[in-house]
């Protein structure tokens, strides 16, 4: 049989109604939230915003190798659960990891040493953009084929409940991840166990390069599941770090209290393409624009100008996140290439790589 | 000294180890109430309680993600996957994720999970429940493989395999189940990646794992009545792989035989007879052979499995042919 133009068509995702932002909700200015924290995640979510860009600018100067899959547009989401944490919880996040690494402390000099595969990088260039870690900083992985995390997120949060400690572990994904089957099977064995964990659920329509509503049999992925393992359904617009911290603080500290796992999911949308400098074409370009209108960056420059913050103290804070991505991007093209010394390390604990005498 | 059947000894074993360790824990399907389906875990739920010894849903990811979590956040863990056939169902967490993620991470992550695994044939339980797939998981750079095939080497190995910092795949045969032999008193542990000469020979050397093991020994046997004197060495241990007893062996007899129940295709022969081509070629006095089970899918008839997996009789008469 031939393929016709209409069966093509159904393919021209840009062709579809435009899948539209909630409202701005002001409201959310009254939210409960101290205007010192306000300021802290203003200049989170700078910083995120600011890497990112330089870190496709490096892309674009070929000095970004391989893949990288960039939280522009999403940063209220690792920063308003970010900042909700305590340095002792754990962070699980997916390939689009960047900002949630950042989000936790690491270095952001580091951070673009691995993407820049050099030396000094947070994981000496063995990793790579898809799979930043700073245990240190309670980031205990990115993970690159979408699922798995969530197992193991649950394994952290387990862990925690054994050595009776109250951390918690808070593990993000995005919308696609819901209809694969270690999603389910995580949330199941996380509410049986009441384990201290938090799936956050980056929902940003688009599984890839395929609208997430069209290959999921409910609208909202995540939310709609959550009552199959007797969760609440929790929906927040994560395009507003206060509506986002909010709901995180919540969710974390129910946790902590050892009264079991949530779901949450955050609606947001990556103003780029899926990953290095894929422009995002096949979106109805209606949709863009109206997501960018809500970009949350500006947006929350805004809240912070109506709660009376000087336009002066927040250009001073751009300006020094400009600052530290400026110094960031000059340590990571400092640093070496990884040599022939790194390569057999660290496939073992004893540091080597030996599998027969 | 006592004497202990197999399964028996998979118990004793984690019971050692979760004595010496307060922090050790396992999970599993039916491992708890039911003492697991191969009765390997009988009595640990009431010696450790049900916060250390776990029953899970079949879910065999999340089996595994949960161990890796708790691992690489400081609790050491044994995860049982009930078959070994089902490793398929949770490769992702083997390969990609519990042996990649201290390499990627640049050393910050360890790992150290047991993955303990009935494996093998001779059940009739059909293609899905009788596989012998340690070369699924041998291939993959960053886990560790073994293969206990007597009660002693059961609770040896457990033990180094729970010690280990890596993880481990602990392949338990399910034909052996009921074999019994003498476990001495006190602590035991061995170590990964020693092979042991379990018989002696001088003609050739038959380099065999698990339940080949006993029917390798029985088939020198009747090799020796033929005038063929054949060493047999449990190989025990795939990762890490100790191939100077193999090649000291070679060195004395020159001529190998490995005895595989793998699928031939990629079986750990392979690996065995490339080592010995390439670093002792000259001692040897004819090729190297491999009996495997053969390509194919294992079949339930007891007729059909008996003739794919290696026999005592597929052994000794390969042997004596190719000697001769």
């Amino acid at each position: 049989m031939k393929t016709t133009e209409a069966d093509t068509g159904l393919y021209d995702y840009a062709l579809r109604e435009p899948r539209l932002p909630p409202p701005e909700n002001r409201d959310n200015d009254e939210l409960p939230i101290a205007l010192e924290q306000r300021l802290a995640m203003y200049e989170l979510q700078q910083l995120l915003r600011q890497f990112e860009k330089r870190a496709y600018d490096l892309f674009m100067q070929n000095l970004v190798k391989g893949t990288s899959h960039l939280s522009l547009g999403m940063e209220a989401v690792a920063t308003g659960f970010g900042q909700a944490m305590r340095p002792d919880d754990y962070t699980f996040a997916t390939y689009r990891g960047h900002a949630h690494t950042l989000a936790r402390g690491a270095e952001p000099g580091r951070v673009l040493a691995e993407l820049l595969g050099r030396e000094n990088g947070i994981l000496k260039g063995k990793g790579g953009s898809m799979h930043l870690t700073s245990v240190e900083h309670g980031m205990m992985g990115s993970y690159a084929i979408i699922g798995a995390h969530l197992t193991i997120a649950n394994g952290a949060a387990w862990s925690a409940q054994m050595r009776g400690t109250d951390q918690v572990a808070v593990c993000f994904f995005g919308d696609g991840t819901t209809n694969i089957g270690a999603f389910h099977e995580a949330l199941n064995m996380a509410a049986i166990w009441d384990l201290p964990v938090v799936f956050v659920c980056e929902n940003n329509l688009w599984m890839e390069y395929t609208p997430i509503d069209l290959i999921t049999a409910v609208p909202n992925p995540a939310a709609d599941r959550a009552p199959a393992y007797g969760l609440e359904s929790i929906i927040v617009d994560g395009n507003d770090a206060d509506a986002v911290h909010n709901v995180a603080v919540g969710v974390i500290e129910r946790a902590r209290r050892g009264e079991g796992p949530s779901l949450v999911e955050a609606q947001t949308y990556r103003e780029q393409g899926h990953s290095r400098a894929d422009p995002g074409k096949y979106r109805p370009p209606a949709e863009v624009e109206a997501w960018k209108q809500r970009d949350p960056i500006p947006m929350y420059h805004e809240r912070l100008l109506r709660l009376g913050v000087p336009e002066a103290d927040l250009s001073a804070i751009q300006q020094e996140v400009a600052r530290r991505v400026d110094e960031a991007t000059e340590f990571a093209k400092s640093g070496g290439t990884p040599g022939e010394e790194h390569l057999m390390t660290d496939v073992w604990a004893d540091g080597g790589s030996a599998w027969r005498n | 000294m006592a004497e202990l059947t197999y399964r028996g000894a998979v118990a004793y074993g984690i019971a050692q180890e979760m004595r010496r360790d307060p922090s050790l824990v396992m999970l599993g399907e039916d491992i708890a109430g039911a003492g697991g389906v191969f009765k390997t875990t009988v009595g640990l739920l009431e010696e450790f309680g049900p916060d250390r010894i776990r029953d899970t849903p079949i879910s065999e990811q999340a089996i595994l993600g949960a161990a890796m979590g708790a691992a690489m956040t400081g609790i050491p863990v044994i995860a049982e996957i009930m078959f070994s056939d089902f490793i398929a169902v949770c490769f992702d967490l083997l390969a990609n994720e519990m042996a990649k993620s201290r390499y990627m991470t640049g050393g910050q992550v360890s790992v150290p999970v047991v993955v303990r695994t009935a494996n093998g044939g001779g059940s009739r339980f059909g293609a899905q429940h009788s596989q012998s797939v340690e070369n699924w998981v041998m291939m993959i750079p960053g886990l560790k493989v073994v293969a206990p095939s007597t009660p002693l080497d059961v609770v040896g190995l457990m033990a180094a395999a729970v010690r280990d910092p890596d993880p481990v795949v602990f392949m338990e045969h399910k034909s052996l189940m009921a074999d019994k032999g003498d476990v001495p008193e006190g602590e035991i542990v061995d170590e990964l990646g020693v092979a042991r000469v379990v018989r002696e020979g001088t003609d050739c050397t038959i380099a065999a794992l698990a339940l080949m093991v006993p029917r390798a020994v029985e088939a020198a046997d009747r090799l020796a009545d033929q005038g063929i004197s054949a060493e047999v060495i449990d190989v025990r241990s795939l990762v890490p792989l100790d191939t100077q007893t193999i090649l000291g062996s070679v060195a004395k007899t020159s001529r190998l035989f490995t005895v595989e129940e793998n699928p031939r295709l990629c079986g750990w022969g392979a690996e065995v007879a490339s080592i010995v081509a390439d670093e002792v070629f000259w001692d040897l006095d004819g090729p190297v052979v491999r009996i495997t089970t053969p390509h194919i899918p294992l079949p339930a008839a007891e007729s059909l499995e008996d003739m794919a997996i290696p026999s005592v009789d597929r052994i000794a008469e390969t042997v004596a042919k190719r000697m001769g």
